[in-house]
């Protein structure tokens, strides 16, 4: 209903990323990205930028990457055991994989929402304040402040104005999966990560996120995994298309959708494979 | 008769034994608690709780003994909780998966087997003669505690294992280090669990005769124990005793004690199944 009238990118001012180049300003840089699970080689030298304020699509046919990729910007590859990468990453210009950096603050910049909605068994408003009490904040005013300013960004306060103190596992699936961006709002990140937010999710549900991470994109950097070539297609400004850990291409979301560069693309795009 | 009709006589001769094997085993138990109960009740009264033992069995009572395994109870507890449910953390959320933490976890299950006689040989050894604590409470405490350690360890972790990842993922994924990971999100949700574990632990030790014996709890200990370090006897070994006298009175005064016991056992596996139900109706995800 909305996206019929919707045509945002073609009016779109800003300049497009270039896969290598050194001039411009991003918010995310991957320089030279390698991962490897034990010897599986899961990416395969990946250099991109991602440019502040915009929402960036990751698209790929199942196991190319993609997720792997984006869970490099907060560090969640980790604790998987046998990770390890060569490259580096830089937020705001600086090594997010360097030694010294604590990893609890990374996280603290860089918010992440995953796939199947994932509340904690606590309040909906304890969900959201989560965040704030694990940072020591004790000023009961400022959380509850901060958890209703997350709540209505997240477009999800009008719902559940009465019922904060409910268990916020008795939400449905589409008002969890916006709790669980409230409660990633309610730190004050400047990225965003989404690791296919709305697989889990109906339809109608899945537009609002989508309506929402449109909103979102005036205040933040978002990066989306996504399966859903329509919703690449509906929501991102820039997309990067991964095949087997490469890059294969990366640009407007307009030219990759409508005049890719590469035949893979092409074929994954209008579905004759993946 | 064809292969439907065989099966579904196969079917009904199954269920049919499933049936009574089940009812035979609630009925064995039934008719022995039962047998217990006629024989005991007429010598259970407050008077029986709180008697010193005695030679004469109509004035013997088990109020060292009961005292004496509330001593232990509240001291394994206290030695046994924190080192296992440390431990299982350790094992679950910090050690690296090696080939060592396959050997130590494959360890604990092979200690969790080992008879509990075993266990009193080393605390005979390791707590009474090296560390001289003599035939304490203290030391049948930490016997008995390293005998039900591989048991809460193992809990421990399955439990901690039970909380969904996605759990830890999204609390990480906020800035949370791993001990608030742990702290908020994976105790609170793996507690009933854990607690469960512990509880069916220690109404197992409660029931331990051979490791206190071997230890050096008495028979007959005259007063009841006013510290840690006093001798003691606990109920499991006042009905040992009792069972094995020959006057008839001494075995209604068994009987007796048994039904304290099992009292005692099963109001704390009453508490674990409580427990249990009840996070699980909270941590329904």
């Amino acid at each position: 209903m909305e996206s019929e009238t919707k045509s945002p990118k073609a009016t779109q001012e800003k300049t497009e990323p270039k896969m290598d180049s050194k001039s411009q300003n991003y918010k995310l840089h991957a320089k030279n990205i390698d991962v490897f699970y034990d010897d599986f080689k899961a990416i395969n030298n990946i250099s991109l930028g991602i440019l502040e304020k915009s929402i960036t699509a990751f698209i790929g046919p199942s196991g190319c990457g993609k997720s792997t990729f984006l869970r490099l910007f907060n560090r969640m590859n980790d604790y998987i055991d046998g990770f390890s990468m060569n490259g580096n990453i830089l937020l705001d210009d600086k090594n997010i994989y360097d030694p010294d950096l604590k990893v609890e603050e990374l996280r603290k910049t860089v918010g992440m929402v995953f796939q199947k909605p994932n509340p904690f068994p606590k309040s909906i408003y304890e969900n959201v304040a989560y965040g704030l009490r694990i940072q020591g904040i004790k000023d009961e005013d400022f959380i509850e402040e901060r958890v209703i300013t997350s709540l209505k960004q997240a477009t999800l306060f009008s719902e559940i104005e009465d019922n904060l103190d409910k268990s916020a596992l008795s939400l449905s699936g589409g008002q969890q999966q916006r709790l669980c961006i409230a409660r990633a709002l309610a730190v004050k990140p400047s990225v965003l990560l989404m690791d296919e937010p709305t697989s889990a999710l109906d339809p109608i549900s899945s537009g609002k996120i989508e309506d929402l991470v449109h909103e979102l994109k005036k205040d933040y950097t978002i990066v989306i995994v996504t399966h859903n070539m329509q919703q690449a297609g509906r929501v991102s400004d820039n997309t990067a298309f991964l095949y087997m850990g490469s890059l294969i291409e990366y640009g407007d979301t307009q030219k990759i959708f409508t005049n890719p560069e590469k035949d893979r693309t092409q074929n994954y795009i209008t579905g004759r494979f993946g | 008769m064809n292969s439907t009709d065989t099966s579904r006589t196969k079917d009904k001769a199954f269920r049919i034994l499933g049936i009574s094997t089940t009812v035979g085993c609630v009925l064995i138990l039934a008719v022995f608690i039962g047998f217990i109960i006629y024989q005991g009740m007429e010598r259970l009264s407050w008077e029986f709780l709180v008697s010193l033992p005695s030679r004469f069995a109509e004035q013997s009572g088990i109020y060292t003994a009961w005292i004496g395994t509330l001593w232990v109870l509240v001291l394994t507890t206290l030695i046994s909780f924190p080192l296992g449910v440390g431990a299982g953390i350790y094992l679950e959320e910090y050690g690296k998966k090696n080939k060592l933490a396959k050997f130590l976890e494959i360890n604990i299950a092979n200690l969790a087997g080992v008879p509990s006689v075993i266990y009193g040989l080393l605390g005979l050894e390791a707590f009474v003669r090296i560390m001289k604590m003599g035939n304490s409470i203290l030391a049948g405490s930490l016997t008995l505690a390293l005998l039900i350690l591989p048991i809460i360890i193992v809990s421990t972790r399955e439990a901690i294992s039970a909380v969904p990842s996605s759990i830890r993922d999204a609390s990480n994924a906020l800035g949370a280090s791993k001990w608030q990971t742990i702290w908020h999100q994976i105790l609170p949700a793996s507690f009933g669990g854990i607690l469960t574990g512990v509880i069916l632990a220690l109404s197992r030790a409660v029931g331990e005769t051979a490791p206190l014996i071997v230890v050096g709890a008495l028979a007959y200990v005259p007063f009841a124990p006013q510290g840690p370090m006093d001798e003691f006897t606990v109920l499991p070994i006042q009905i040992f005793n009792w069972v094995s006298r020959p006057q008839h009175e001494f075995v209604i005064n068994a009987a007796a004690a048994i039904i304290v016991l099992l009292f005692i056992t099963f109001l704390m596996n009453g508490i674990a199944v409580y427990l249990r139900n009840r996070w699980q109706n909270k941590m329904n995800w």
